[in-house]
Order: C-alpha cells, then sequence, then structure tokens
C-alpha cells in the first residue's frame, strides 16, 4: 500500500493488518503518555478543501501522536478562493518538503487525480460523495470489538445513501471482511442500481432494524442535495428515524453506530444517541488509533 | 554451515536457574524490582524467569510485563517492510522501580534503547539493568552491556543465533550457526 486513496483499492488482509496495529495504538493512546516516535522525521500536510471537526482532529491528533510534523490548510482561508488549481496548490506545498498528503476535496476521484501526479503518499480523507476509507475503517474497527468477527454478521446502512462517501466505503470494507449488507431510506436517496454491488435494499426501516445486528445511521446530507429528495425533515424523521419506541419493540440489543455530526431528532433521537446501544464515541475513540495504525503502516512502506 | 549448540546436555536450566539466583543475589525479595520482558521473542524466557522467581520466592509477587519497543525503534523507514507491533502488557508504574529488562539475544543494542525509550511511558525507574540469555560480543553498535548473561558468544555479523524455547514451540535450544 502506498496510498490509501479508497477501501475499492485495499485488500482483506490489508484492513486486518490496520485492525491489528490499530490494536496497539489503542493501547498506546489510553496510557498517560500517548505518544511514540515512530514518525518524527516525517512531515504531513492536512489539506481540507471541505469542512471538517471530527475527522480534521482526529487525523491531527493521530499524527502528533506518532510524532510527525503537521501543517494545516483549510481552502476557505486559502489561495484557492484566488484561482489557483489543485495541482499547483499541492505542488507547492510539497515543494517545502512534506512527505504525506492528507486531502479532504469536494470532487469524488481528486486523490485518484493527484496520486498520477505528485510523489508524496496520499490519504483519502473525504472525496466528495465518493469514498471515506478512514471512517468504514473506523466503524468496522468499532464493530470488531463488540462483535469479533465478521463472517454472517449483519449490518444496515440507513438514511442519506446516494450522498455519502461513508455508505460506499463501508459497504466496501463490511463486504470485503465478509459481513452482509443492507442499506435503507427513502428511494428518492438510494443509487438507482446499488443493488449490483452485492447489497440488499430496503425501504422499511422497522424491517430493516429487525434484520439488522448493527446499524450505521446516516445524516441528510442537505449541503449536497441540489433538489428536495423528500417532502420534510419532519416526515423523513417519522419514516426513517431511529427513537427509542422502536429500539424498544425490537427486543435486541441493536448496536447503532454514526459516523457524526448527528442532527439529532432528524435521523436519531437524543435518547438513542445517548444511549447504551449507541457507540458513536467509541467510534471517535477508535478513528485515533486507526488513523495512526494508517499512517504507520503507510509511512513504514519505504 | 557449522551449527553449534550453546547449552548441550539441559544446561539451559542450570542457567537460567543461576540468573535468577544473580537476580535474587542482587534485588532480595523483589519488593521494589520489576521485571519487563521485550516482545516479540524475549517474553517466552521472560515468563520463565517470572516463574522461576515466583517459585524462589514463596508468598512474593513479583511484577512481570511485556514490552513492545515497535513503534521506538530508529530504523523505521529504513527497512524494505513495515515492522509489525506486538502486545504491550505492562499493568503497573515503573516509577522509582529497578527494572530489569528481558531479552533472549543481546547483539546491537539497539533494541536494548528503543526499550529505554519505550519503558518511560510508565514512569521513570530508580535503575535499569538487562538480562540476556546470549550476548554476541563485539557486535555492539551502541554502549549498552547486559548485567545478567547466560552465555556469551563470539560471533560475526554473517553468524545467526536462535533461540527455541519450550513455550515457542521448540525443544529450549539455542544454536550459533555460523556461515
Amino acid at each position: 500500500m502506498r496510498h490509501l486513496l479508497g477501501i475499492k483499492y485495499i485488500s482483506e488482509s490489508d484492513i486486518h493488518s490496520i485492525f491489528q496495529t490499530a490494536d496497539n495504538f489503542k493501547d498506546v493512546i489510553n496510557r498517560p503518555i500517548k505518544k511514540v516516535p515512530s514518525l518524527r522525521d516525517t512531515t504531513i500536510a492536512n489539506l481540507f478543501f471541505e469542512n471538517s471537526t471530527r475527522t480534521r482532529i482526529s487525523f491531527e491528533l493521530a499524527e502528533k501522536r506518532l510524532s510527525a510534523d503537521v501543517v494545516n490548510f483549510s481552502a476557505s482561508s486559502s489561495s484557492v478562493k484566488k484561482g489557483e488549481t489543485l495541482l499547483d496548490t499541492v505542488n507547492n506545498i510539497l515543494a517545502m518538503k512534506v512527505d504525506m498528503v492528507v486531502m479532504r476535496h469536494p470532487n469524488p476521484g481528486a486523490h485518484v487525480f493527484l496520486s498520477k501526479h505528485i510523489d508524496a503518499q496520499i490519504i483519502n480523507a473525504g472525496d466528495g460523495t465518493h469514498e471515506h476509507p478512514t471512517q468504514a475503517l473506523l466503524d468496522c474497527f468499532s464493530l470488531r470489538e463488540k462483535f469479533g468477527e465478521f463472517k454472517g454478521l449483519k449490518v444496515a446502512i440507513v438514511g442519506d445513501i446516494t450522498h455519502s462517501r461513508v455508505a460506499l466505503s463501508n459497504i466496501f470494507a463490511l463486504q470485503k471482511l465478509g459481513a452482509k449488507v443492507r442499506v435503507c431510506g427513502p428511494p428518492t436517496l438510494i443509487p438507482k442500481h446499488i443493488g449490483s454491488l452485492g447489497v440488499e435494499v430496503s425501504y422499511d426501516l422497522k424491517d430493516t432494524l429487525r434484520w439488522a445486528d448493527a446499524v450505521n445511521m446516516l445524516r441528510i446530507q442537505l449541503e449536497r442535495q441540489d433538489i428536495a429528495y423528500f417532502p420534510s425533515l419532519r416526515e423523513y424523521s417519522q419514516l426513517y428515524g431511529l427513537d427509542k419506541e422502536i429500539l424498544d419493540s425490537l427486543k435486541k440489543d441493536l448496536v447503532i453506530l454514526h459516523p457524526g455530526p448527528i442532527n439529532r431528532g432528524v435521523e436519531i433521537t437524543s435518547e438513542v444517541a445517548d444511549s447504551e446501544q449507541a457507540i458513536i464515541l467509541d467510534q471517535v475513540e477508535n478513528g485515533v488509533a486507526v488513523r495512526m495504525a494508517v499512517l504507520y503502516l503507510l509511512a513504514g512502506a519505504k | 554451515m557449522k551449527k553449534l549448540d550453546l547449552f548441550p546436555d539441559g544446561k539451559l536450566d542450570v542457567t537460567l536457574l543461576r540468573l535468577c539466583h544473580q537476580l535474587l543475589e542482587n534485588y532480595g525479595d523483589f519488593e521494589d524490582t520489576v521485571l519487563l520482558a521485550l516482545q516479540p521473542r524475549g517474553v517466552y524466557l521472560g515468563r520463565r524467569i517470572s516463574q522461576l522467581l515466583t517459585a524462589l520466592l514463596p508468598g512474593k509477587t513479583v511484577l512481570y510485563g511485556e514490552l513492545d519497543v515497535t513503534f521506538f525503534r530508529d530504523d523505521f523507514r529504513r527497512r524494505d517492510s513495515v515492522l509489525e507491533p506486538n502486545k504491550t502488557q505492562v499493568d503497573f508504574l515503573i516509577e522509582n522501580k529497578n527494572v530489569i529488562l528481558i531479552d533472549d539475544v543481546l547483539y546491537t543494542g539497539r533494541t536494548t534503547r528503543a526499550a529505554m525509550d519505550a519503558m518511560l511511558a510508565f514512569g521513570r525507574p530508580k535503575s535499569v539493568e538487562l538480562l540476556a540469555l546470549v550476548d554476541r560480543r563485539h557486535q555492539r553498535e551502541l554502549p549498552i552491556e547486559g548485567s545478567f548473561i547466560g552465555i556469551t558468544v563470539d560471533t560475526l555479523d554473517t553468524d545467526h543465533v536462535t533461540v527455541e524455547l519450550r513455550e515457542a514451540g521448540g525443544e529450549d535450544k539455542v544454536f550459533l550457526t555460523e556461515k
């Protein structure tokens, strides 16, 4: 592995080796001294052409806990606004001797494009509606902690599948690991041919939850929706929102994931998001360990 | 190719017992002393030493931990393949304790250096000493020496020392292979 452009491009054994390394880093970040010197001679640029809180802080902490030197960049406060191209921006940053690039970009495929034109190693921190590999890795790592293994595990992904990079990366990762995946949401928010990826499709939340061992509740990505895909948030919430009532009616310990940011009261109620069954904050903790593992394994490959 | 048995006729058990007695001679009842074995190959030796000491010190607890130094090595990005980490299991603090680092072979000294770096995550030790089953003398690249040594051998760079202990699926044999 030279880059992490998407889950699509890595193998099942790559994923397992990331998990095993992440186990060790999880130990490290739970010690009083949370830092190791592995990446002390590495400089990493975090290029965020799109807004982010969790991913950006998580990557930055992961880099700092590996002792890397870190520079941050966000599009809103940069020369991109003055009309500079992506390649020029990145090449200018690389001219200052940067070894790795962690990038989030609104255009799907921006990382693949970049990987063909620059020397540095690239980690995808989200490209538009395409992939968000480290999120899928940390989701699966969290599921692994709960369930142990993936063979036969049933995972539902509920919500705005069309506009979600988390959904696509999760589908690839879960399938590579041997889990069964079902997507669920209003027909307008599920891509027409998603069945060709080998996932089940359902428009019925309750039926999906009865089927699933774990559910990943996605946010409605209003910022990516150019037209109205459903009549109102209220209606969406009534049909596809996860609340205590549905959860109790299942009479089982469904594990609930959410990639954040949560829109409380839309896709998930506060009561459910803060319940014992939700592992949302575990996901965030695991995110740092998983990103440390990805950085370590990529940097270690000469 | 010549293969030399470094501990023939069950001598390994005698040597391990001797090392334990040397530890007792220096550290008494192990009140302020802890054992830290180095992953991956030092831990089988470490577990053996810790069992022997526990048997020699009835009623006392010998604190024993396993330390992985992978993230602290100085050859990261200088090897062709990525170094795979192992588990660190240290359930106590080493603050103000005497630490005995345990490894199977003392060679360049670089693993020991990394270990001294890695263990600082668990506190500032009062003192640190090194126990090694085999000391490959004249091969050191750093100013590091062992205090408790099973056997000292003079080797060349091209030689190989392999420690095969029962716990790791071997049969308690230590070989020096000369090319």
